[in-house]
């Protein structure tokens, strides 16, 4: 225990005197961070409008209240394709992201030298971009519209899905895959008996857990014109027509509910 | 038979695990493999069928020389070489039948055993190897359902059907208790009877060993201090296999054990 | 034994199904076929591989569900004309321009650090009082309920959709970047750190109280050391997801680096979209490394 002397008495204290100095450096450090960041946010921002903040909310709840509950017939098209867009993204993501997966993975790639540098590199290059940034890309090479969402979709989640495989990969239990290697089994064997059983349980939660997030990715995809409910968010956000929006966002909003309890029914009757 | 001849192994760490092991093993002899942990004794029976590779030495099966085989050639030969395992190693996610049935793998071709669609007379032999070991109802359980004595009856299961003539067993009851131990080392002893299988049994347990085995190797630090009959366990060879220790409880303690037997 | 043998041997060995029941295990097959037919060429693709198979006659209607389950359109010309500009995009890989317009690279990226920087110290802070209401085990019923509310709210409504409601409301610029992120911060880690005080050791919390210590006293002493590692990971999880985020909230006019990508999308200028995206990842990487550093310090 770190004692001090203060004044002739001896005062016990948690930690010594150089930890202390360090922790209150630390903690200086990042108050002077926090507050030059905020310096630039206020710089960047016109004060002056913020005045009347209370008066626009109010305004624009007033007009969004009630939603215009006849837009409904225009969104059904566009539900059914934003669910498309997450399913069969999720889909044709794992049926990328398995094989990418086992060519990343220590104990399962071909070749340490050549092909795993290549998977991880596929898996880090789909990951470090937003699903949205991938549609803008997707936007103006396939033309607007529901595919290029569900190509943007698709390539997001082959990173997700193929890291947290490789990974699920990665701990099998060994001891499986020698006895089955024992009895003379060839290479896809050794796959089919020793391993996939072991990941099966990882594979089906990771798939319902990106099905859900595919599903709230998918409501804004069309801000940028790849497909789905989020194209007529934004044309009703255009023209102004709150009512429209406030249906839209409460769709968006009973839509996340339930994916997010169909996927935690599904995760629980798996595992 | 098995010739093992001047089997080494190295690892890459550069710890020697094995070094220069000549053993032969007649048809239908059961050996027990004894000595201290980390003494090569798991590293020597994985040198046989290459889940380890030997870095130098050869392992003779009826002529076959093991050790430079091919991967195809040397899947033939796994095929004959039977394998128990510590911790069961059974592939916990898949039915007592389909554990069994991959023992056959080696003879069925890839879309049959990925389909489940394996000979009847393999199904066979599995149901009836089942009933030998007395599993027959637990054929459609999950293994991971089973207790330990029974997972280790299936993993038995899985090694005789793949009709070897060598079992290769590694430290089968060390995660089992004394009584379940005793079933499992009886019924393999009785089944490679049966059979007229060889087999290399590790075992810690040497007292388990002394009660079913006709011959005991000892291995200390990768090298083959001992040879010889159960009964020629003297305390000295027991020192000069797992160190010094008071060695004659134990020994008594298998005779007694043995004489309850006989009187039961 | 053997009698059960005998009827056992010879019949065919199947592996037990999935799902038990059989009409289910059917049921279920058919409605993912029809699914995915319906998902992928709609109702009137249907119709057309009916006609060719003359099940239906030539230009034959389901009646009003053609207007809803409309399969994918593929335009394939649209896409082979785009595949011009695909190439583009790849090839500016190889030629990032990053000075061109380095000016508005360097104004993005500083807004995008900046807004990262203050919403996640803006929601950690606000996190933990949330945090320790919507735990159970300390908080009385009507707070948890409360701050459980907030939680849900926060985690389902997407940022993007927040930043337009701010943006309409605060105008364009980092503000309602920097509010929408902190909103954000606060549904992913008072769930997650209310998850972990609610796993927490009772007994330690239990020993602080025997003790006699009053409310604040116990969170300090009992609960705040035990969850503290796992606070710290987390937050720079969120630093790195917020980042990520903010890369995208400038397409919606709230600030940060995703406004300069969007510009130079519409202009087509791919060597400049492959110099921003190069940033982006370059950085995500410096960020999960180094918080990867960091949590495995504090372990």
């Amino acid at each position: 225990m770190p004692q001090i002397e203060k004044n002739g008495v001896k005062v016990w204290q948690v930690r010594d005197r150089k930890s202390q100095l360090t922790r209150w450096g630390m903690w200086f450090v990042l108050v002077l961070v926090f507050v030059w960041s905020w310096q630039v946010i206020s710089d960047n921002t016109l004060w002056a409008l913020m005045g009347n903040v209370g008066e626009v909310t109010i305004d624009i709840t007033s007009r969004a209240m009630p939603p215009r509950w006849s837009y409904m017939d225009k969104l059904w098209k566009p539900i059914w394709d934003t669910l498309n867009i997450a399913t069969l993204g999720t889909v044709i993501s794992l049926m990328i992201a398995v094989p990418v997966a086992f060519m990343a993975a220590r104990n399962t790639t071909p070749s340490r030298l050549f092909v795993r540098p290549i998977a991880l590199l596929i898996i880090v290059s789909s990951r470090s971009v937003n699903s949205l940034i991938w549609a803008l890309l997707l936007v103006s090479i396939v033309g607007p519209g529901v595919f290029a969402g569900l190509i943007a979709i698709s390539i997001r989640s082959i990173g997700f899905c193929a890291k947290l495989l490789y990974e699920a990969i990665e701990e099998i239990d060994e001891n499986q895959v020698e006895a089955i290697t024992a009895t003379g089994a060839t290479r896809w064997q050794i796959m089919v008996y020793g391993i996939i059983p072991q990941i099966m349980p990882a594979f089906a939660g990771i798939a319902v857990f990106r099905w859900d997030i595919n599903i709230r990715e998918s409501t804004v995809l069309g801000l940028v014109g790849a497909g789905g409910i989020g194209l007529q968010l934004s044309s009703s956000l255009n023209t102004i027509a709150w009512p429209q929006v406030s249906l839209i966002l409460l769709i968006i909003l009973v839509a996340v509910v339930i994916s997010e309890w169909v996927s935690a029914k599904v995760r629980g009757a798996i595992i | 038979m098995l010739q093992l001849n001047g089997l080494t192994k190295v690892y890459s760490t550069g710890d020697k695990a094995l070094s220069d092991v000549t053993l032969t093993i007649p048809n239908g002899q059961v050996l027990a493999l004894i000595g201290p942990s980390g003494a090569g004794k798991s590293t020597l029976i994985r040198c046989i069928n290459r889940l380890v590779e030997p870095t130098s030495g050869s392992a003779i099966l009826d002529d076959i020389n093991i050790t430079t085989l091919g991967a195809g050639g040397l899947r033939k030969q796994r095929r004959r070489m039977g394998m128990i395992f510590q911790e069961y190693a059974l592939v916990e996610r898949l039915t007592v039948m389909e554990n069994v049935l991959s023992g056959r793998l080696g003879y069925v071709g890839f879309w049959r055993s990925f389909l489940r669609k394996f000979p009847q007379s393999d199904v066979d032999a599995a149901y009836r190897l089942l009933d030998r070991v007395g599993l027959l109802e637990m054929a459609d359980k999950r293994a991971d359902e089973l207790s330990g004595g029974q997972r280790q009856r299936v993993g038995i299961c899985r090694a005789l059907i793949q009709d070897p003539s060598l079992l290769l067993v590694d430290e089968p009851t060390a995660s089992l208790d004394p009584k379940t131990s005793r079933q499992i080392m009886r019924l393999i002893c009785e089944l490679c009877e049966e059979r007229g299988l060889a087999a290399i049994i590790n075992i810690h347990d040497v007292a388990l060993a002394q009660m079913f085995v006709e011959r005991v190797v000892g291995l200390e630090s990768g090298k083959v201090v001992f040879d010889g009959g159960p009964d020629e366990l003297t305390p000295e060879v027991l020192t000069q296999i797992y160190g010094e220790e008071d060695w004659e409880a134990t020994i008594e303690a298998v005779d007694e054990e043995d004489n309850e037997g006989a009187d039961a | 034994m053997t009698a059960a043998l005998d009827v056992r041997l010879g019949t065919v060995w199947k592996k037990p199904p999935f799902i038990k029941k059989r009409s289910t295990r059917i049921l279920i097959l058919v409605m993912v076929v029809i699914y995915v037919f319906m998902a992928t060429i709609g109702t009137r693709g249907v119709a057309n591989y009916l006609a060719v198979f003359g099940i239906v006659e030539e230009g034959f209607k389901f009646g009003v569900v053609d207007r809803y389950l409309t399969g994918i359109d593929v335009n394939w010309s649209r896409i082979q004309r785009g595949m011009a500009r695909g190439m583009q995009f790849i090839g500016g890989f190889f030629h990032p321009d990053f000075n061109t317009h380095w000016v508005d690279i360097k104004q993005g990226m500083y807004e995008s650090v900046v807004m990262t920087i203050a919403s996640t110290v803006v929601g950690i802070a606000i996190s933990i009082p949330i945090a320790l209401g919507a735990a159970r085990n300390i908080a009385p019923l009507p707070v948890y309920l409360i701050c459980r509310f907030i939680i849900t709210i926060s985690r389902a409504l997407n940022e993007l959709i927040v930043a337009i409601i701010l943006v309409a409301i605060l105008g364009f610029g980092p503000l309602a970047g920097f509010i929408t992120l902190s909103f954000a911060t606060i549904g992913f880690l008072a769930k997650l750190l209310a998850e972990e005080i609610e796993d927490m050791n009772k007994v330690q919390a239990e020993a602080v109280e025997s003790t006699g210590a009053n409310w604040l006293q116990r969170v300090n002493f009992g609960v705040q050391p035990q969850v503290m590692p796992r606070l710290i990971g987390l937050s720079m999880y969120r630093l790195d997801i917020n980042f990520r985020e903010s890369a995208v909230l400038g397409l919606v006019g709230a600030g940060g680096i995703g406004a300069t990508l969007n510009t130079a999308f519409d202009r087509y200028e791919f060597s400049t979209v492959a110099a921003i995206l190069l940033i982006i990842i370059g950085t995500v990487m410096v960020l999960e490394y180094l918080s990867g550093i960091i949590r495995a310090r504090i372990k």
